[in-house]
């Protein structure tokens, strides 16, 4: 059995900066990839899209964007380009086509065993995404069979779609996407809409991405913020990456004819039934939005920043008609399609070490797995900063997960070395 | 830091998490805000019931009896919750009725008004109680709640028109030491936490069994 101080699993942004950083301390580790690298932007993503973050925030250990638009958003070719571009630049020691299987502990290490077979390794590092299955709500059991059901994972384009209504259900930046494009394509849509985050794409002539990165916001710590698991949970900011720079809010929505409704609360007799709480939720947002602004404008203004740009200004609130439809017949043939845009959760089912909480989620603390010692686990929304969630926050968890697994491997050693019956 | 804490006589042990303050609006004087809410055993039962989630599990319970026509009585003392039998300190008990021009008796409010009720007190106390969370004084805090009704729903005269409200209202006037924006904060994120808000505006199962 091959044998190696770490076990990268996933080739993704944030298994490969690992990599970098595990190779600037000599560390020898092997990247385990079930497919080629970048394997889910080059499997489950819909045709149009783009990141959420231009150009030049995707910063990884040693690369940085030197193209000629900046300011611009990749597509998900350019996506691939780069995470190939990545493995190939930091000549990442990938195994591709590997599925792991399973992951258990064995004495003081672990054994990773695979489609390919087992390693042995002294520590293992999960970078397998936070996205790998889409999480569809149990009412999707009572949606009537005449209805085509898709979550993004199987959404290309609108012209995969029947002619006729589409029910969109979920308002994170894939849904306020795919209800823009879907209904541009004359298919009506109605945007099932719960807690959402409202941000402009541009504010005072900067990207928002800017903003969260100048101002700190980005850089806020895991043990920084008031409620970590509220903020690990937040739904994705309503934002689309397009060359105008465009703000797809619910009111751009409105405009275009979508129609919003609330939360899909339940499915009785083949009648889809909404929350009554539309209003209070775009309330929310729109008050959220408002101390994001506050927060910006302070910045700016304490950092000399006013006399440079446009001044402050406040966004419309969230128009909502006065009695939103609390019902919708699936049976009528109005709704041809439903999206589930409800979001997505990782898959651990090959995670053979106790580590799960209730919910299914690796416990950590900051991407340390204190329960099983040498087990690490990156690329999760707010893994140890804000940023965590962009490919931007890989390359400071990496760095900071690296040093620990530095120190971990001494003290280990050292261990070894006082009970010899270990090694 | 382990930790004993007796929640309404029930010992559960707390793991204290290390937890960051939220940013205090405090009055110029510095006095401490106090709007009546012991917010710290509603945060620490927080943390030690998700960490006991059978402790969390409530059942509350309300006998009703007739009485004549319209009017029924209903009371209650008992609930189930923390994994034992608990008890209000007195029975409380109410009498519901249709009015006059109903052609009943009057003998108390009717149910619908009783939603009302509920509808208001939980979001009023949501109000203190986040406005205690956040340290925000509030001074005054008055609503007033309508509910829109076609009465050719309960009548059965049209079956298109549901028994229930067609849309509730709520207006609150708040007088508290926040910014309207604060204010407005308040009353989103009340609705947020609500129980009732969630029984109004979602869908519950109601079984109705004959014994």
């Amino acid at each position: 059995m091959p044998t190696t101080t770490t076990v990268v699993i996933g080739a993704g942004h944030a298994g490969l900066a690992m990599s970098r950083c595990l190779t600037e301390r000599s560390i020898d580790h092997v990247v385990l990839e079930r497919g080629e690298v970048a394997n889910t932007w080059r499997a489950e993503r819909w045709d149009s899209l783009r990141l959420l973050t231009p150009n030049w925030q995707a910063r990884l250990p040693g690369y940085a964007y030197a193209g000629d638009d900046p300011d611009g958003y990749r597509s998900v070719n350019e996506v691939v380009d780069l995470v190939d571009d990545y493995a190939r630049t930091v000549a990442a020691p990938v195994h591709a086509h590997t599925t792991v299987t399973s992951v258990r502990r064995d004495g003081d290490g672990y054994t990773v065993a695979t489609d390919q077979g087992e390693w042995r390794a002294a520590t293992v590092v999960l970078a397998s995404g936070a996205c790998n299955v889409p999480v569809v709500p149990a009412v999707a059991e009572a949606v009537p069979a005449t209805v085509t059901t898709l979550t993004p994972a199987q959404y290309r384009n609108p012209g995969q779609l029947e002619e006729g209504g589409v029910l969109v259900v979920g308002a994170a930046a894939t849904g306020i996407q795919l209800a823009d494009e879907i209904h541009r394509s004359g298919r009506p849509v109605t945007l099932a809409v719960g807690e959402h985050v409202r941000a402009p794409r541009v504010y005072r002539g900067m990207d928002i991405q800017w903003w969260m990165d100048a101002t700190g916001l980005n850089d806020m710590r895991y043990d920084e913020v008031d409620d970590i698991v509220r903020a690990r949970r937040l739904p994705s900011m309503q934002l689309i990456g397009s060359a105008e720079r465009a703000t797809i809010d619910l009111n751009a929505l409105t405009a275009l004819g979508v129609t919003l409704v609330g939360r899909i609360a339940g499915i009785r007799d083949g009648t889809a039934q909404f929350a009554g709480s539309l209003r209070n939720v775009c309330a929310l947002a729109d008050l959220k939005l408002g101390r994001l602004l506050d927060t910006i404008d302070e910045w700016a203004g304490a950092s000399g920043l006013d006399d440079e740009i446009e001044p402050p200004r406040r966004f419309a609130p969230t128009e909502v008609v006065a009695a939103p439809p609390l019902g919708l017949d699936l049976t009528s043939g109005e709704i041809a399609t439903i999206v589930w845009a409800t979001g997505f959760r990782p898959d651990y089912s090959w995670l053979d070490v106790p580590v799960l909480d209730r919910k299914g989620m690796v416990r950590h603390d900051g991407g340390v797995v204190d329960e099983a010692p040498g087990l690490y686990i990156i690329g999760l929304p707010f893994l140890r900063r804000r940023k965590s969630t962009l490919i931007d926050g890989a390359g400071d968890d990496a760095r900071d997960l690296v040093a620990h697994l530095v120190a971990y491997l001494d003290d280990r050693s050292r261990h070894r070395a006082t009970s010899p019956g270990l090694s | 830091m382990l930790k004993s804490i007796n929640l309404l006589g029930f010992p559960i042990h707390v793991h204290r998490a290390v937890r960051t303050t939220k940013e205090n609006h405090m009055s110029v004087t510095d006095t401490p805000i106090d709007n009546g809410v012991n917010v710290d055993v509603l945060l620490e039962a927080r943390e030690a019931l998700s960490n006991a989630p059978e402790a969390a599990q409530f059942t509350w319970r309300v006998t009703n009896t007739w009485k004549n026509g319209t009017h029924s009585e209903s009371s209650l003392q008992q609930f189930f919750g923390l994994g034992g039998e608990q008890s209000h300190k007195t029975t409380f008990s109410y009498d519901a009725d249709h009015p006059e021009i109903f052609a009943s008796e009057d003998n108390g409010p009717t149910p619908v008004e009783f939603v009302l009720v509920a509808l208001a007190s939980c979001l009023t106390a949501g109000v203190a109680t986040v406005a205690q969370n956040r340290g925000i004084q509030l001074n005054s805090v008055s609503a007033t709640i309508e509910g829109d009704m076609d009465l050719r729903g309960i009548l059965g005269a049209d079956s298109d028109v549901r028994n229930g409200y067609s849309g509730i209202k709520v207006s609150y006037d708040i007088d508290a030491d926040a910014s309207p924006d604060d204010i407005k904060a308040l009353v989103a994120q009340s609705q947020k936490r609500s129980a009732v808000y969630d029984i109004v505006t979602n869908p519950t199962n109601v079984t109705v069994e004959v014994r």
